[in-house]
């Protein structure tokens, strides 16, 4: 029950917000509240660059649960082939990588591609490129830190559940002469399926709403906003610019969109006749 | 008949979605929280009165002055304690928003950004002191655009604390090498600026930023071109004009590999221009009076001269932005006289200059303004600047919300990025303007 209010609760202010004008005037009592009724979401609907920066949010976000998904898999698999020395190695940096602060991480890889003083540039010999330039690089860039903090959640847990696979399955496999891409497509996927949907649920959950990242490392949005995710641009509307019921209602709609995502996949996996 | 499992579920669903729909319905007769700002109506003789001030950089001199006049104040009003708290400025939106949000904990004196005034009036915060003003004989010396910075629909709402103006930075050293001459017109600092980088590839000649709207805005200025015009309540957007359009074009062409790469400028706001040209990595730079401690502490510290930014005919000045911070009293204070006669002691004449000893504020009054640049002459060519006439940004709420929501950088960066065009990108802006200029209006 408190649970549930503690959850709901702040989620239902967000809904009543998102139905009402409501700015830092409304807030600190220069002027009433109005009821708005769908008129702010009409405002986003009607915006060309709600629609822009959405889309870019969705392939941006497919793109990094795809790279963290298999990045993470693989290592996974990895750990399960190489020796207690090199598995502790591995395991250790990929905590370092997880463990460090959002924006740390974006802080530091930003220095590493820095167009003056990266090494990263000096390596490939690309003199002053600027990766932060380009839409594509700039997306690029953050995909790979998105992916290098969040990639040693999935191999740990993946890891997990492959050490939980029963020794003798794997060994048939193996006797049988399969490859080690076969194994992992007709063994080991299927009876990690429960561990990889949990999995790719939350890399789902968690790209979507990536901020940290994009804001530090685009300077909140990118030359001229080209980089925008619906978060950062949320925030934008709401507390930047003080429009907090638009804010708001960009919110409930990442909400739905999330929700909606999690309930198809939920569903189709349920079809195939699996029970999680 | 057995139910099938399907309806069961369904039923499960549906019954808590629609006790939420119902809450969202009776709720929707009762407004989201606001808090109560109007004026509390007393007018308290003594008790304690509570001041916030901008932390700056090197903040010691400043605390040093303000506590010497607040010394005098309590000394002159028995009972009366002041207690002065320093704010970050990064924080500062969000600490003077919760003051209006939450009366009983905010202070009766604030000092805030003059690009701030319309907005904070709209949220109900400020307290109207046209009437003190009109009264209190230092304000006659109040420079007209200082003045203007804490005026909306002709009331006052503060007294203003000291301007900030930018000029241009120029290197003594690399002017003198190449044989250049300082810049007489924009078309001189243009051409100037190709000749530096063609000569000295590894410096911006003249540094600019994307987003580095203070300085863009003197190229619009000078061409004749307006962000905005109207008065009060009603703005309507002037940056897709010809004239405008002009400037905007001069201040976009300088990005380029013959000045400035757009891909290392397009991004750069005005602290990354200074920063370039304090490192000794641009010929010329726009900066403030207030940037001067970080260049002189930078390896160009010797070598630097500053003249007011060239209009486009020679010998005039292009009209600058007239940054700076005011001090305004808080509508829910309850020592209104109190609060106002305060404001008014950490504004005066006295204290500017002081204020100008101590940190380089440049003061608001033209005669104070006068005497200190004899002092210091690094401020003669920034005084001499304000002195030209210098412009501000509308005087409406809406403009904190256009400036938030980086209208006119995402314009310069789709113009330097060749997303777009000049007429293109600057009647997209001016669309974001007037929605912006509307739905505040």
């Amino acid at each position: 029950m408190v649970l549930g209010g503690l959850l709901l609760y702040p989620i239902y202010q967000l809904g009543l917000i998102s139905f009402f004008h409501y700015t830092q005037a409304q807030v600190s009592g220069g002027q009433p509240a109005t009821f708005e009724g769908f008129g702010n979401y009409r405002e986003i609907f009607s915006d060309a660059q709600f629609w822009q920066v959405l889309l870019a949010t969705v392939v941006f976000a497919a793109a990094c649960v795809v790279s963290t998904l298999s990045v993470g898999c693989a290592l996974a698999v990895l750990l399960t082939r190489v020796r207690a020395l090199p598995r502790l190695a591995l395991m250790l940096a990929a905590l370092g990588a997880w463990a460090t602060p959002a924006v740390t991480g974006s802080t530091v890889w930003l220095l590493l591609f820095d167009p003056d003083f990266g090494p990263v540039n000096r390596m490939l010999g690309l003199g002053d490129h600027s990766w932060t330039y380009g839409r594509l690089s700039a997306f690029l860039l953050v995909l790979l830190e998105v992916v290098w903090c969040s990639f040693p959640f999935v191999m740990v847990t993946v890891y997990a559940g492959i050490r939980a696979v029963p020794a003798e399955v794997l060994e048939a496999a193996e006797l049988d002469g399969a490859s080690q891409l076969r194994v992992w497509r007709s063994v080991l996927a299927p009876m990690l399926r429960p561990i990889l949907v949990v999995v790719t649920i939350q890399s789902v959950i968690w790209d979507f709403k990536v901020f940290t990242q994009i804001y530090v490392m685009t300077n909140g949005g990118g030359i001229a906003g080209q980089n925008l995710t619906l978060n950062v641009y949320a925030y934008q509307q709401a507390f930047a610019s003080s429009q907090y019921s638009l804010g708001s209602a960009i919110g409930i709609v990442m909400l739905l969109i999330l929700l909606a995502v999690t309930l198809v996949y939920l569903r189709l996996l349920r079809r195939q006749g699996e029970e999680l | 008949m057995k139910p099938s499992v399907r309806s069961v579920r369904s039923v499960r669903l549906v019954a808590p979605v629609a006790a939420l729909a119902l809450a969202g319905f009776t709720a929707t007769a009762c407004a989201p929280e606001t808090s109560d700002n109007s004026s509390s109506g007393k007018d308290e003789q003594t008790g304690t009165l509570r001041v916030w001030l901008f932390q700056e950089v090197g903040n010691t001199p400043k605390e040093k002055v303000v506590t010497s006049v607040v010394d005098a104040f309590e000394k002159a009003h028995k009972g009366v304690d002041v207690k002065v708290e320093y704010i970050p400025v990064e924080t500062r939106a969000q600490r003077i928003k919760a003051a209006f949000n939450d009366p009983k904990s905010a202070p009766d004196v604030i000092e805030y950004g003059n690009t701030d005034t319309a907005g904070y009036v709209a949220d109900g915060g400020l307290l109207d002191v046209s009437k003190e003003f009109a009264a209190w004989d230092e304000a006659t010396d109040t420079d007209p655009t200082a003045r203007q910075s804490v005026t909306v629909d002709g009331k006052v709402y503060g007294a203003p604390f000291f301007v900030g103006v930018r000029a241009l930075y120029y290197r003594t050293d690399v002017f003198k090498e190449l044989g250049l001459d300082v810049p007489k017109t924009m078309a001189e600092l243009t051409t100037t600026a190709h000749e530096i980088r063609a000569a000295e590839p590894d410096l911006y000649g003249l540094v600019v930023g994307g987003a580095f709207t203070y300085g863009a805005m003197p190229f619009i200025w000078a061409n004749g071109g307006e962000l905005a015009t109207g008065r009060g309540g009603s703005y309507a957007s002037a940056i897709d004009s010809t004239a405008a359009q002009k400037g905007i074009k001069a201040y976009t062409s300088l990005f380029g590999d013959d000045n400035c790469p757009a891909a290392k400028c397009a991004g750069m706001g005005g602290n990354d221009t200074i920063t370039a040209f304090a490192a000794g990595k641009a010929g010329m730079a726009i900066g403030g009076d207030f940037n001067h401690a970080a260049v002189q502490a930078g390896k160009v510290k010797d070598d630097y001269a500053v003249v007011p930014l060239p209009g486009v005919e020679a010998g005039s000045v292009a009209p600058a932005f007239a940054g700076g911070n005011n001090l305004g009293v808080l509508n829910s204070t309850s020592h209104r006289t109190l609060a106002v006669d305060l404001m008014e002691q950490l504004a005066s004449k006295q204290t500017q200059t002081r204020l100008f000893d101590a940190m380089g504020f440049l003061p608001t009054f033209a005669d104070v303004r006068e005497t200190v640049a004899k002092k210091q002459p690094y401020v003669a060519p920034f005084v001499k600047t304000l002195a030209a006439g210098t412009k501000f940004v509308p005087a409406s709420p809406a403009w904190s919300r256009i400036d938030s929501s980086l209208v006119l950088p995402t314009m310069f960066q789709e113009i330097v990025s060749g997303k777009k065009d000049v007429a293109a990108a600057s009647a997209e802006a001016a669309k974001k303007m007037d929605d912006a200029f509307g739905s505040a209006g």
